[in-house]
């Protein structure tokens, strides 16, 4: 029975790091994590005792398959010197991290904790690409599922297919998302696929005239990201550029009681709103163009809040695919069923436009550790609240901020909301 | 191998004999494939077995030119694209499957509500339910 909750008290994020997103051989799960840990106690305003931290969660979805190594949470707080602390791993697929989040504000809010660190780690890029699929596809039902031959690229694409029927949108829509979210990841250092399309495009041209051959001549980004050699099909109608890449990275948040925010930060971050949902397989629910778990989170997280979705300034949503995005903004509210392709193609969703959405680059051009991913939308809404977003900084000086993290094909979603005082 | 009647291996036990049977609840009529012992709806414990059709349509669907490793030891991959779909059943449930016999060619051409018909195909050992147009 769904109740409308509100917290016992109030929690805040004072502190943020996270690694460089992307493919780095040698690095382990531990390195990865070390830097963000680093960077989380250089960012903490008026500074703080590591030693004072409680409890750790990790979100990590499977150091198992993609590493060999489970029961991260242990030794990760060991390396970053925290033992003898509670340390526990959450997994919950691509929302892996969301869930820890979620854990950790409880831990505080209950009364249990007063400051707890939550973390998000993935090492995916040491496995060949082939193994990574497999891997993936346990987020999905093995059984009744995957067995059909489906990816996860081929989940989204024919969630997109459904789309596509249903509202008239043509794979262009889609192409929009990856356009807008390579303009914003390429004014993030941290991204992965930091460029933005027009610069690889002529970054190809360049190369095809150094190797002498023939000089590619695409007229617009639509027609670069149309053609197969350039942007191949990996399930139709998704291309590899409507695709989050296969990533590495680390994410460190440190979180306290609101009484006690003002001991460690000048500009504290607060936690108004969370909400949590869960689904069954794709095949299971009533549409396949809009994801219930991700709806039931966000109205929970609104009421917890008492806001709407027209309250909330910019917002990180799970793109790990480019029609992800567009059935998250609807499904959060922001734009009507049906519409969030037109939002997308207006132009409605860049750092110009009424309603940002992935400031950061998103998944897509950012990185997608799958278990860090929601760990990060956090540090760019921190970021963002706090002015502190750099060449990207929305001009709007934003109030509010929302998290949007995604497990599997929405088996798991998490919402949080975000407010700056 | 366990004894129960509406479980993963009874259910792909029946695939193996080229049967559809799912579970009907007693108490409120809701059918689901693949079976349940407990009512998704209702809660109920008091299911019995369904045949279904095979008969339905297509719901949703991908041309998959980077397969899971299962189909590429079947033979597919980028030039050999496998189609995995969700096909709505005249039963009511909605289950994924491989869809064969469509022309892979022109995946823009691939109509949502197309009728399908189940098929069972032979991948490795084991025999999977599958539709084709
Ligand atoms: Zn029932």
């Amino acid at each position: 029975m769904r109740k409308s909750r509100k917290l016992n008290r109030g929690v805040a994020v004072v502190g943020v790091g996270m690694s460089n997103f992307g493919a780095f051989p040698g690095m382990s799960s531990r390195d990865l994590f070390v830097d963000a840990f680093k960077e989380m106690r250089t960012s903490v305003d008026k500074g703080f005792d590591p030693k004072e931290i409680e409890a750790f969660y990790l979100g990590n979805f499977s150091g198992d398959l993609f590493e060999g190594q489970a029961h991260q949470a242990p030794m990760l707080a060991d390396w970053v010197g925290l033992s003898p602390i509670p340390a526990a791993r959450l997994e919950g697929a691509c929302a892996s991290a969301s869930v820890a989040f979620r854990e950790g504000l409880l831990g505080i809010a209950s009364g249990m904790y007063d400051m707890v660190m939550v973390g998000g780690v993935e090492k995916m890029t040491d496995l060949h690409i082939s193994k990574v699929t497999d891997a993936l596809a346990t987020a999905a039902d093995i059984t009744y599922e995957v067995s059909a031959g489906f990816t996860f690229p081929g989940f989204y694409a024919s969630m997109a297919s459904a789309y596509m029927h249903q509202y008239g949108a043509t794979p262009e829509t889609f192409m929009r998302v990856g356009i807008k979210n390579h303009e914003n990841g390429a004014l993030n250092k941290k991204a992965q696929f930091g460029a933005r399309i027009p610069d690889l495009m002529e970054a190809k041209k360049t190369k095809a005239l150094q190797k002498g051959k023939p000089i590619p001549t695409w007229k617009d980004e639509i027609e670069f990201l149309s053609d197969d050699r350039a942007n191949p099909l990996i399930a139709w109608p998704m291309r590899l550029f409507d695709c989050s890449p296969v990533s590495d990275g680390g994410v460190a948040l440190l979180l306290v009681s609101e009484e006690i925010a003002h001991q460690f930060s000048d500009d504290p971050i607060y936690v108004i709103g969370s909400g949590s949902a869960s689904a069954g397989a794709l095949h299971s629910r009533p549409s396949l163009t809009s994801i219930p778990s991700a709806k039931l989170a966000a109205q929970n997280a609104y009421e917890m809040a008492n806001v709407t979705a027209k309250d909330i300034d910019l917002a990180e949503v799970h793109d790990c695919f480019t029609i992800a995005e567009i059935i998250a903004t609807e499904d959060l509210g922001f734009f009507d069923a049906g519409k969030g392709g037109i939002a997308a193609e207006e132009g409605l969703t860049s750092r110009q436009g009424p309603q940002p959405i992935n400031t950061s680059g998103g998944l897509k051009s950012k990185g997608h550790p799958v278990g860090a991913s929601g760990a990060g939308q956090i540090v760019e809404i921190w970021k963002q609240l706090r002015g502190q977003a750099g060449e990207r900084q929305l001009d709007k000086s934003p109030r509010l901020g929302l998290t949007h993290n995604v497990g599997g094909t929405g088996q798991t979603c998490n919402v949080h909301i975000f407010e700056r005082r | 191998m366990n004894d129960k009647k509406f479980s993963s291996s009874s259910y792909f036990q029946t695939i193996q004999d080229k049967k559809i049977i799912g579970s009907k609840c007693v108490d409120c009529g809701a059918v689901h494939l693949p079976p349940r012992e407990i009512c998704a709806t209702c809660l109920s414990e008091n299911m019995e077995e369904v045949s279904f059709s095979g008969k339905g349509e297509l719901a949703a669907y991908s041309v998959i030119y980077v397969p899971p490793t299962a189909m590429i030891e079947a033979g597919f991959g980028r030039d050999n694209p496998n189609v995995a779909g969700i096909v709505k059943l005249v039963e009511g449930p909605m289950i994924s499957a491989q869809i064969v016999g469509l022309d892979t060619k022109n995946p823009a051409e691939i109509k949502i509500g197309t009728p399908l018909k189940a098929t069972f195909v032979e991948r490795g050992d084991r025999v999977f339910l599958a539709f084709e147009a």
